[in-house]
């Protein structure tokens, strides 16, 4: 193993495991190399185990088995306060007994910084996030996504390298929401850190990260940048997990290369990507974006659909459908001019290209 | 053609806005107000009159007893007028008239046997006026004898009860008193002669006490021997109104007249050398002085004693060196109660860091340890401590066996201030601990997580960040345990022997063994503004805001 730190594994996960209570793993043999200034985000349910993989990375838990490495060293053994790695925590953990100054100047501080030097630093930190004037409030007299910019800024104030965020902007309303996203990202992208975010936000992730790691039950599910997750997504979970799925049950009953034919439940038959199936005879789902499908019959796999449910949306319109017995199947109709207006009842056609139907484990 | 007025802006028109049935928005709020705070008011009013009557009545009736002084003008009202216009800085005793306010007064108080009470309270204020008045009490008397004695040398019909009820007496009630005496019940209530109160003054005034106070114990006028104080009385007005025999009774106008005639020539020594007689102390100003310093209804008195002072003709003194004790003792007591609270802080607030860092099911363990002290008895405890504690007990056993103390200079660890403050500890400790586990309890363990984050080590972490954020738990455990400590009584009573005694083991003295309410009530207001004066420093200084119970 070479200790050189190439500038793709600046932080590395080495077949780390995690168990609280010597009975669960809750994570289970993760493996994750993220380079220098890359945005990563681990994004998965509650409980699936993203917080325990940034408390270990920032020292307050301890692996039970494995490595992880920052600029090739193992820092398994190094205390938290030496790793010298930005945080951002969920409720910000902004110190309410400090005013917000001294909150950024409490890094410097303790690094033995002189007063001037620290002075211009947080006056820097502070104009980056657009907080120049609320250096002598406290925390509590600012608002959620000021003190989110506060946190934000404490945590870039000393110059950390590697800045982890755990769900940093769950607290905020939408519109603030969006707005912090961008404004994060701008900083990354200016400040070139690397960044390991943890959201439960799927858009969040798609939007910010340069890759995202979907964690499911202690397990990365697919590492991959957000438009390869969305549009080729490797298993059912990420399938379902990531956008809106039209998820068919079938048994394989042929295979020619990259295509399998799929014997879909309730009597349609289609051709698909193999993606993550087994051979022929045994189960697969078949994973469709609602946008891949069109309501004609003018793709090489369609059948019919009975229309169960409308609902507008302005730019499209939804329309759930019963497919080959599978009655939860979305189709969203382009609000463009001259679209074909469905009624609830109708019968009507649907197909899809097979490079948009995925074969995934069932 | 009017525009339209729609409902909004009717609203928003000047003058008062009504409400959908006419009347006044602000009456029909404040309506329904007063209806929400009278429920409010009988929800706590249960409370409000517990606590008034077990709590603000008994503090208001301590301070009133604390400036209280109305026995001395009760108890000898005539000597108090009396005095007024004698001059203290004289350095003579009073003249002949307030010796004789005084005899009255006195007369009347030894009847009452008021006059013990008033020489206790007067002795708080100068020693060896108790016994002064028990001992005056006895010689008052004499003084009437002397004259009594003069009057039955011309008649023995003077020294009968008889006599004086049937001479002073209003004939019917005279004779509803011999009937009752007849049927064996009690008189009805005396009534005087027409004219007796003209010309008899002190005697109507004095037999009319005399006939009162007989009744009262169920006894007759007609059959009990007058008090020695009516023939003084009898003397002095016979003195002054030769020609009173005209308004008694025909029967006894003889007796009378010859009294008259005869007292001229009777042995008459002045007051102020019967009672100079009795005691020479009465030749003394200083008690007079007492007894007028302390003559007014409401008095200083008892607070210059809880501070250890005095008054004096030169003004408010310091009492002798060896006698000052309170400021001694509020000055212990103080200390010993900040000693006890920082020792309940240093003990405390790891046990409660602990706590709020424990698993929930360890976390009550530990909790029921913390709150042992409170679940077992008093005396149980007290005995523990002084198996453990005395200088043969349990520790300095230990201590022996194990070679830190020699066995000849045992450590005496009870029954002096020592004892007083680990006692203490041991039972004030939940309150320091409870206060600061809740409110550690809702300090999240981010705070500390981003101070490491942030490059704190873990100690700077605890102190810059998790401690000025336990503060608010140690102010309110601080202030709980001060002010229990403060005031505290039993325990250092059993443990604190002599030197580990507090203020309030003085009160308690006072009240149960030396009587002296008022200098009890006086210590007690003061450790009331003391309290008070502490708890209004700690707003200043750390603000009550900043005390979290939880
Ligand atoms: N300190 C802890 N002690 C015991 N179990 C924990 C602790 N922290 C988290 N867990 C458990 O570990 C699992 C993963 O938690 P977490 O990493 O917080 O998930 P996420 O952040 O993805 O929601 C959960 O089942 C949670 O109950
Ligand atoms: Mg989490």
């Amino acid at each position: 193993m070479s200790l050189d730190s190439s500038a793709d594994d600046f932080v590395v996960f080495d077949h780390v495991q995690k168990s609280y209570d010597g009975e669960v793993l809750v994570v289970k043999d993760l493996n994750l190399n993220i380079a220098k200034g890359e945005f990563v985000t681990m994004l998965g349910p509650s409980g699936s185990g993203k917080t325990t993989c940034l408390m270990m990375l920032a020292g307050f838990e301890v692996a039970t088995h494995g490595d992880i490495r920052l600029g090739g060293k193992s820092i398994n053994n190094i205390p938290p306060h030496k790793r010298g790695i930005g945080m951002v925590f969920q409720n910000y953990a902004l110190f309410p007994h400090m005013t917000v100054g001294e909150n950024l100047a409490f890094p410097l501080e303790v690094r033995g910084m002189n007063k001037s030097e620290r002075e211009a630093k947080v006056k820097r930190a502070l104009e980056m996030v657009q907080m120049g004037d609320f250096a002598g409030r406290r925390p509590a007299q600012l608002s959620g996504g000021q003190q989110q910019r506060i946190a934000l800024a404490r945590a870039l104030v000393f110059d950390a390298e590697l800045v982890l965020m755990d769900e940093p902007l769950g607290a905020l309303d939408k519109q603030l929401r969006e707005h912090m996203q961008y404004e994060i990202k701008h900083i990354h992208d200016n400040l070139g850190i690397t960044v390991v975010y943890v959201t439960h936000d799927q858009s969040e992730a798609l939007t910010m990260s340069d890759r995202v790691a979907v964690f499911n039950d202690g397990v990365i599910k697919q590492l991959a940048p957000p438009d390869d997750l969305y549009e080729r997504p490797e298993n059912a979970f990420v399938a379902q997990f990531i956008g809106e799925n039209n998820k068919l049950l079938g048994t394989i009953t042929g295979r020619e290369g990259d295509i399998v034919s799929v014997d879909v439940e309730g009597g349609m038959t289609s051709k698909a990507l193999a993606v993550n199936c087994g051979g022929v005879g045994e189960k697969t789902m078949l994973s469709i974006r609602p946008e891949r499908v069109t309501l004609n019959s003018d793709g090489p796999n369609g059948t019919e659909a009975l229309v169960k449910e409308l609902i507008y949306l302005g730019d499209h319109i939804r329309c759930r459908m019963t497919v080959s017995g599978h009655d939860d199947f979305i189709v969203k109709v382009p609000n463009a001019a001259g679209h074909q207006h469905l009624v609830v009842g109708e019968r009507t056609k649907v197909s899809w290209q097979t490079e948009d139907c995925r074969a995934l484990d069932a | 053609m009017a525009p339209p007025v729609s409902n909004m802006t009717d609203a928003t028109q000047t003058g008062p806005v009504l409400s959908a049935d006419g009347t006044p928005l602000k009456r029909s709020l404040q309506k329904a107000l007063f209806r929400q705070k009278m429920r409010a008011l009988a929800l706590i009013a249960p409370l409000l009159i517990f606590v008034l009557v077990t709590f603000i009545l008994p503090i208001g009736d301590m301070l009133f007893r604390s400036v209280e002084n109305q026995i001395v003008s009760a108890t000898i009202p005539r000597t108090v007028v009396a005095l007024e216009t004698w001059d203290a800085d004289s350095g003579e005793s009073p003249g002949e008239e307030v010796y004789a306010a005084f005899y009255w007064d006195m007369a009347e108080a030894v009847e009452a046997k008021t006059h013990t009470r008033l020489g206790g309270r007067l002795n708080y204020e100068m020693t060896g006026l108790s016994s002064l008045f028990r001992k005056t009490g006895r010689g008052v008397s004499d003084i009437g004898e002397f004259y009594m004695d003069q009057l039955a040398d011309l008649n023995d019909e003077w020294e009968e009860g008889a006599f004086l009820a049937d001479a002073l007496g209003a004939e019917s009630w005279v004779s509803a008193a011999t009937d009752a005496a007849a049927n064996d019940v009690t008189a009805p209530a005396f009534v005087l002669r027409d004219g007796v109160a003209d010309a008899l003054p002190l005697t109507a005034h004095i037999y009319s006490r005399f006939a009162a106070q007989t009744l009262a114990e169920k006894d007759s006028p007609l059959e009990e021997d007058p008090w020695e104080a009516v023939y003084t009385a009898l003397y002095q007005d016979l003195i002054s109104n030769p020609n009173a025999a005209s308004a008694v009774s025909p029967a006894a106008a003889n007796l009378f007249t010859d009294a008259a005639a005869a007292v001229p020539n009777f042995e008459n020594i002045g007051f102020k050398e019967q009672f100079i007689d009795i005691d020479k102390d009465w030749d003394d100003p200083e008690a007079w002085q007492t007894i007028q310093a302390y003559s007014s209804a409401y008095t200083a008195g008892y607070f210059l004693a809880a501070m250890d002072l005095m008054n004096t003709p030169d003004g408010i003194a310091r009492v002798d060196e060896d006698e000052r004790i309170y400021i001694r003792l509020f000055g212990r007591t103080i200390f010993m109660s900040l000693l006890i609270t920082g020792t309940c802080i240093l003990l405390g607030y790891p046990i409660a860091y602990l706590l709020s860092n424990l698993k929930v099911r360890h976390a009550n363990l530990l909790m029921i340890l913390v709150l042992l002290p409170f679940w077992t008895s008093l005396l149980v405890r007290t005995s523990a401590w002084k198996v453990l504690l005395q200088q043969q007990g349990v520790i300095n056993d230990l201590l022996v066996w194990v070679g830190l103390v020699a066995d000849d200079s045992r450590l005496q660890l009870i029954n002096n201030q020592l004892g007083t403050v680990i006692a203490m500890t041991h039972i004030l400790l939940p309150f320091m601990i409870l206060p600061l586990f809740s409110v550690m309890k809702t300090i999240p363990p981010s705070y500390v997580r981003a101070a490491k984050s942030l490059g704190a080590t873990n100690w700077t972490a605890f102190w810059r960040v998790y401690f000025p954020q336990s503060v608010p738990g140690i102010g309110a455990g601080s202030i709980l345990v001060f002010i229990l400590a403060i005031g505290y009584y039993i325990t250092p009573e059993l443990v604190g022997g002599t030197s580990g005694v507090f203020i309030s083991n003085r009160i308690a003295y006072h009240i149960s063994t030396s009587l002296n309410w008022g200098l009890a009530a006086a210590l007690g207001a003061m450790l009331l503004v003391l309290v008070l004066a502490l708890y209004w420093i700690y707003d200043k200084m750390v603000g009550i805001d900043n005390v979290k119970l939880g």
